[in-house]
């Protein structure tokens, strides 16, 4: 699947909820089902500073393609970084470039998102664009 | 039977006085979300009354002139506003003069003004200021500035478990070298009501002067300068129902004259020259540039607005709001209120097991309730309890049990949900 074929799937998911209850209650399973990030990756260095909560995040390259691992001490924003991480982990440099997130947008999220929330997951996609800037640089 | 009636009304607030009082209030009609607006963020801003919205309005249409300068009657009437507002405010914290109150942006700028023209004056290397864990960032900040520029120690006054200053440390902490004491009157996270007139007799036996930051204290606790003995007394204005933008510093007269101004400009100066610029007197020396007169005027509105419910009846009844949501809180389990002093304000920090505080406070916000979750600007504390930081619920006396019943309906709510 494409990314963006992923990124409509998820979509597809959250709208079938019309309550925001239901759409928040996948949000926490998709959270907690999250497979948790192993302590040696949990350092100052993977922290990404929210004034509200703190994401973490680790990358790493093989075969070409970047596998990502996050985690959330909030479990709202662990449920984002989840389905985040399900969009860009996986993928070649190139593709995480060129990938306009939509997603968040269209499920009704995107207050998550906002620079006022500060929550750490606006500086994760910046953080995730970063690696895919440097891996890329790094293999050419 | 008059007055009697009119003293009952001075110390009880009853439901249908908080829910007239309510009318006053427009944006508590507003719908979040297309439910009703439940307004628990009062530490960080409370709403505005009519009366002082309409202040705003009637100033711009009829007073609206730079003041202190013109010869033209507008100029005349914005002053007269401008200066009857800085009277208000003196009669409001019994300051002895009206002189001794300040016009600043807010509670911030008051604390960096000191930190600075106070810092000038007195303090040298090696000295010592002192401050609470609980303290508000901006009242930590600026005396760090004050540290690193003048080579100078912050000494910190701890607390017990349940987020009382320990006053056996703070008087040990006490010593000749100690310039100033700067202290929260009320915790915005814990709602500890700190023994501050004490604590400022204590510092005056050793000849220490006492900052007092009122932002949390004037909209809920009657406060006489005077009485405290508070060397300076600061707060914002739209944490007690007036504009933003606009603060006060109140000074005692002989601190203020032998401190230098921080800002230079119009307004503050006596005579200007390339050779010479020798300053205005007080107040006018702290004021450079055009006050916010309408702000001024605007505030005055609002001390005035609640004086007239007075703050002991909004006290008596922001208390026993205070109570009875404790109380119920108490009855969601895995529940922890954060600050248990014997002395409390009206706010409410929690955590419920190990849910994080931005989960609770984003799920309440779609319920249409509005609470402050993080570390509420007082990193320092948050990291000395070793917590992730609180949901905060801190009220008004426009808040209501109904209100309280609704915020715990949502908490049974949204807890299993995060559980």
């Amino acid at each position: 699947m494409t990314i963006n074929q992923i990124q409509d799937r998820i979509v597809e998911d959250f709208n079938q909820f019309d309550d925001w209850m239901d759409k928040y209650a996948l949000l926490i399973e998709l959270g907690n089902g999250m497979e948790p990030i192993d302590d040696q990756y949990k350092v100052p260095q993977n922290i990404i500073e929210g004034c509200q909560s703190r994401v973490w995040l680790h990358a790493d390259m093989a075969d070409g393609v970047i596998h990502f691992k996050g985690e959330s001490d909030a479990i709202l924003v662990k449920g984002i970084v989840a389905l985040l991480l399900e969009v860009f982990s996986g993928r070649t440099p190139d593709e995480i470039l060129q990938t306009e997130l939509y997603f968040v947008d269209k499920i009704g999220l995107k207050e998550h998102l906002s620079p006022t929330r500060s929550n750490g997951l606006l500086a994760m996609i910046k953080q995730i664009k970063l690696y895919a800037l440097a891996f890329k640089a790094r293999n050419s | 039977m008059l007055t009697f009636a009119v003293l009952k009304l001075q110390f009880m607030l009853s439901n249908e006085d908080i829910l007239r009082l309510r009318t006053d209030f427009p944006i508590l009609e507003e719908k979040i979300y297309g439910k009703p607006l439940i307004y628990f963020d009062n530490g960080a801003t409370t709403q505005k009354p009519v009366q002082v919205l309409s202040k705003i309005e009637y100033a711009y249409k009829h007073l609206n002139a730079n003041i202190h300068r013109g010869v033209h009657y507008l100029s005349q009437k914005a002053t007269e506003a401008h200066e009857e507002a800085r009277s208000t405010v003196a009669d409001f914290l019994g300051a002895a003069q009206r002189e001794e109150v300040i016009f600043t942006r807010g509670t911030t700028e008051a604390i960096n003004l000191v930190a600075f023209s106070y810092g000038e004056a007195f303090c040298t290397e090696g000295d010592e200021i002192v401050v609470s864990v609980l303290e508000h960032h901006s009242n930590i900040v600026p005396w760090q500035m004050l540290c690193e520029r003048k080579g100078l120690v912050l000494r910190v006054i701890p607390m017990n478990e349940r987020g009382e200053l320990d006053l056996e440390a703070y008087a040990s902490l006490l010593n000749g070298r100690t310039r100033l004491v700067s202290v929260a009157q009320v915790s915005n996270v814990l709602g500890t009501v700190n023994p501050v007139g004490e604590m400022i007799r204590m510092a005056h036996d050793k000849g220490i002067k006492v900052l007092i930051d009122g932002a949390q204290a004037v909209p809920h606790i009657p406060v006489d300068v005077q009485q405290l003995d508070a060397d300076f007394y600061v707060f914002s204005a739209h944490k007690i129902y007036g504009p933003t933008g606009i603060g006060i510093l109140y000074g005692k007269q002989e601190l203020l004259n032998a401190m230098p101004p921080c800002q230079g400009g119009g307004e503050m100066i006596d005579k200007v020259s390339f050779e010479k610029t020798t300053y205005n007197v007080l107040p006018f020396k702290f004021e450079a540039g055009t006050p916010d007169y309408i702000g001024s005027t605007a505030l005055a509105e609002a001390l005035r607005y609640v004086s007239a419910i007075g703050l002991d009846a909004i006290a008596g009844y922001e208390q026993a709001l205070t109570e009875y949501a404790t109380e119920q809180l108490m009855q969601i389990g895995r529940m922890r209120i954060i600050g248990t002093a014997r002395e409390k304000s009206a706010v409410l920090s929690f955590l419920v097991g190990d849910i994080h505080p931005y989960d609770l406070g984003m799920l309440l916000d779609k319920m249409g309730i509005a609470v402050r979750t993080g570390h509420h600007c007082a990193q320092p504390l948050i990291d000395s309890l070793h917590i992730p930081g609180t949901v905060r619920a801190s009220f008004s006396f426009y808040n209501t049990r109904d209100e309280v019943d609704l915020f715990i309906k949502a908490l049974q709510r949204i807890v299993p949900m995060l559980s």
